[in-house]
């Protein structure tokens, strides 16, 4: 068992044009730097120079808004879903 | 170009005349690949604001979902400015992360509500939006998209 993630469009120029790609991790920026392991440049896409999540890019859990439940340190394993979507936003 | 129904081109103009003063946003959801938008979908502008929108997160991932699970995408995404033309902003071209979608912007700056004139108009334009390079492109308003192009589905809200 992995951990399921799926890849919005405009991240798929790193994954060779998959929409799912598989990880593994106990938090998610452990998950993100597997993921950055094997498909390199993505890690940069969604995590800033000072180690948060870009503003603009939004990550779930089953579902759930990484946001509320401690970002880059939220507690993920094998089994779960995890979805990234680029923020719909401006001015 | 963009080819968009009337029905929809008018929904879209009629969602930015009611949120006004405040930027209205949605998407025209199509099949995969056919770059033909079909579904429209407003969606609430999380923000609330004359300057600045953003679909709500949890409302965004359901968006995804379902267009997942009826092997949709984005083919048009949409949001008005209230009081400049219909032109991407700074912001709008920093955050486009959709390569694929026809950024449709619309401008309520001199619709009728807030002028008071009669011959209203509110901009409608459409743009590519692709690694901070924006072109302008070419909007078709067609009357009979619908019915040449079934089944779909337009949903009104």
């Amino acid at each position: 068992m992995a951990i399921e993630v799926r890849i919005p469009t405009i991240l798929r120029t790193h994954t060779g044009g998959n929409k799912t790609v598989e990880g593994s991790g106990a938090t998610l920026a452990a998950l993100v730097d597997d993921l950055d392991s094997k498909h390199p440049g993505l890690k940069n896409r969604l995590v800033t120079d000072e180690g948060k999540l870009h503003r603009f890019v939004n990550v779930y859990v089953n579902d759930e808004d990484v946001r509320f439940t401690g970002a880059l340190d939220t507690e993920v394993k094998d089994g779960d879903s995890v979805t990234i979507l680029p923020a719909v936003a401006g001015g | 170009m963009l080819r968009i129904d009337r029905a929809i081109h008018d929904a879209i103009v009629g969602h930015a005349r009611e949120d006004h003063p405040d930027e209205a946003c949605g998407v025209v959801a199509g099949p995969d690949g056919s770059d033909r938008p079909e579904r429209f979908i407003p969606m609430l502008n999380a923000a609330r604001s004359p300057t600045f929108y953003e679909f709500d997160s949890g409302d965004l991932l359901r968006l995804y979902r379902e267009m997942d699970a009826r092997d949709e995408e984005p083919v048009v995404i949409y949001h008005s400015h209230t009081a400049t033309e219909a032109y991407p902003s700074r912001t709008d071209i920093g955050l486009a992360q959709e390569p694929n979608a026809h950024y449709v912007l619309v401008s309520t700056r001199e619709h009728g509500e807030r002028t008071g004139l009669a011959g209203d108009e509110v901009e409608f334009r459409s743009f590519r939006i692709v690694d901070g390079e924006v072109s302008e492109e070419e909007v078709e308003v067609v009357a009979s998209y619908l019915f040449g192009h079934s089944p779909t589905t337009v949903v009104y809200d």
